[in-house]
């Protein structure tokens, strides 16, 4: 079985009365591996932050199993345990964050999982240190720009020592600066500390810089594998309204007017490249 | 324009104020701020004074500070002294129509200002060098007794925590909200007592619907950090007594005991 492991996992949120509650998860079957990079796409409604809520046991599957590590997220008693080992990432940085020092909000975690409190400060200063903002932890986080902010988020969940971090859209409420800086740092700690990440997102260009690309659609998974196949499929992808990254909808364009460019163009080098290629040939 | 306030602000630091538990500088705030009450003429008032600059002088916080924290208040010493001025006996000043201030008066004027004064920097002190977290931990540990009759301490500190750390978030939104009514032409700023606040609505409602999706999101968020009350919680800062808790102790009754001797053996206030 893989890390996180969903086997036909159905969902519908409680309805009013009278009312049949639409399915919001028609059957998600979905494997993760440990230490992956996974980005999960789809546009709103289909699904993506709602399976996300399901990896850490936040929600539970009206129909279908959900195992992270092996744990049934249907036993109550392993809830925190699932909690402690993957830890989620919400979009807006503000509403995360609950005390008004930075290193205090880091160490929120570790103290409601009862660490003892030498332990909680090496902690506090290494997840700092990882997310590069040890500068910034006697500050209070509301005078922090949104990418800083969003860093001590992931902090957070860091001090906690988790083995996969889940992060819905933790970009989409930051201007290209902060945005480069979260992406940054979630590539960092998946490549050097081994970290699974599941990125949840809308912006095609950060799913390129995953190894592995998951698209949703009206909660069933439409596509899956690695960036270069997934965004080969440019008129499935198209005809579900999802975008694919600019380069390769260059590429795609130029090729049904006739060029002879390869396939799979993921960005602006590749693209570059491949035009030279035509041109100079 | 509306951040600007020093109300419950908090200057990291490491001097003695600093260090001193936050325990013990809840309860020996507490103290002083009895004190400010007890004493009952200018020499044991005195005593309360030399306390409170004492206490400013080791906080290391510049002076400036203290001052805006002051701001605030002008107001209503200004209001409370100039009210006091016109009760009291002794020697007839100056006189109009019902009205006469008399040397009383004015001691009685100099008297309370310096109380109020008093008052406000002896907390500004606590707020100045303690964090919002340090201090809702102190209070619940202050409280802890109070379990017994079912009251919720830790739910109550954690309730006061994000309260705290919400207010200049809040704010923000509030500013935000408030420019963007304005530019569509709502008028915040002309008409009666009644008109202003009827503009505020809607400013107020959307502050509402707003803060009830941060509370839902930040409930989410605190569930993820595995948070299930206090129960089996441990704390970074765990807090504990030192040699410095017990000298400020120390100095806090050397005080009180000025102040009551004061206050018996010299004479009661000039009137």
């Amino acid at each position: 079985m893989d890390y996180l492991q969903t086997a036909d996992v159905r969902f519908a949120y409680e309805a009013e009365e009278g009312v049949t509650p639409r399915e919001v998860l028609c059957g998600v079957t979905l494997g993760i591996r440990k230490g992956e990079f996974v980005a999960l796409l789809g546009h709103n409604g289909s699904g993506k932050s709602t399976i996300a809520k399901h990896f850490n046991a936040m929600l539970l599957p009206s129909g279908g199993k959900v195992y992270a590590d092996g744990m049934d997220t249907m036993d109550e008693s392993l809830k925190y345990e699932i909690r402690r080992r993957v830890g989620l990432v919400l979009q807006n940085p503000d509403n995360q964050l609950v005390a008004s020092i930075v290193e205090e909000d880091v160490a929120f975690g570790p103290e409601n999982l009862g660490v003892p409190p030498e332990e909680i400060r090496e902690r506090v200063e290494e997840a700092l240190k990882a997310v590069e903002m040890f500068g910034h932890r006697l500050d209070a986080p509301y005078k922090l720009s949104g990418g800083q902010k969003q860093r001590i988020a992931i902090a957070g969940i860091l001090a906690m020592k988790p083995d996969c971090i889940v992060l819905d859209e933790p970009t989409a409420m930051l201007d290209p600066r902060g945005r480069e800086e979260v992406l940054q740092t979630i590539t960092r700690l998946n490549r050097e500390q081994g970290i699974t990440v599941v990125l949840i997102t809308h912006y095609m260009d950060e799913a390129v810089r995953a190894g592995r690309v998951v698209v949703m659609d009206s909660g069933r998974v439409l596509l899956d594998g690695t960036p270069r196949e997934v965004f080969s499929h440019v008129e499935l992808l198209k005809k579900h309204e999802l975008d694919v990254p600019q380069a390769t909808e260059l590429a795609h364009r130029l090729k049904a007017m006739g060029c002879s460019l390869p396939e799979g163009v993921l960005d602006e080098e590749e693209c570059v490249a491949a035009l030279e290629l035509l041109l100079g040939g | 324009m509306l951040s600007n306030s020093t109300l419950g602000q908090y200057f990291p630091g490491n001097s003695i104020i600093h260090r001193l538990d936050p325990r013990f500088k809840l309860l020996l705030t507490f103290v002083g701020i009895v004190l400010v009450f007890v004493a009952g003429n200018f020499f044991s008032l005195f005593a309360v004074v030399a306390l409170v600059v004492l206490a400013m002088g080791l906080s290391g916080i510049p002076l400036r500070q203290y001052l805006k924290s002051l701001k605030a208040i002008i107001v209503l010493v200004l209001f409370t002294a100039v009210l006091n001025l016109f009760y009291g006996h002794g020697e007839v000043l100056w006189q109009f129509w019902i009205f006469q201030i008399t040397t009383g008066g004015i001691s009685n004027a100099f008297f309370i200002a310096i109380r109020v004064i008093s008052l406000i920097l002896f907390s500004a002190v606590l707020t100045y060098t303690t964090s919002p977290t340090q201090l809702t931990d102190a209070l619940e540990r202050v409280m802890k007794p109070l379990k017994v009759f079912h009251i919720r301490v830790h739910e109550i500190a954690m309730m006061m925590t994000i309260a705290l750390r919400f207010v200049p978030t809040l704010l923000e939104e509030t500013d935000k909200i408030m420019s963007a009514q304005k530019a569509r032409g709502a008028d915040m700023e002309s008409g009666g007592a009644i008109q202003r606040m009827k503009a505020l609505i809607p400013v107020l409602i959307p502050l509402f619907v707003s803060s009830f999706r941060r509370a839902y999101d930040l409930a989410t968020a605190m569930e993820c950090r595995c948070y299930r009350g206090g129960e089996g919680r441990t704390k970074m800062k765990s807090l504990h007594a030192t040699v410095l808790d017990y000298r400020a102790v120390a100095i806090i009754v050397l005080f009180a005991a000025a102040v009551v001797a004061c206050n018996l053996l010299l004479p009661a206030r000039l009137m």
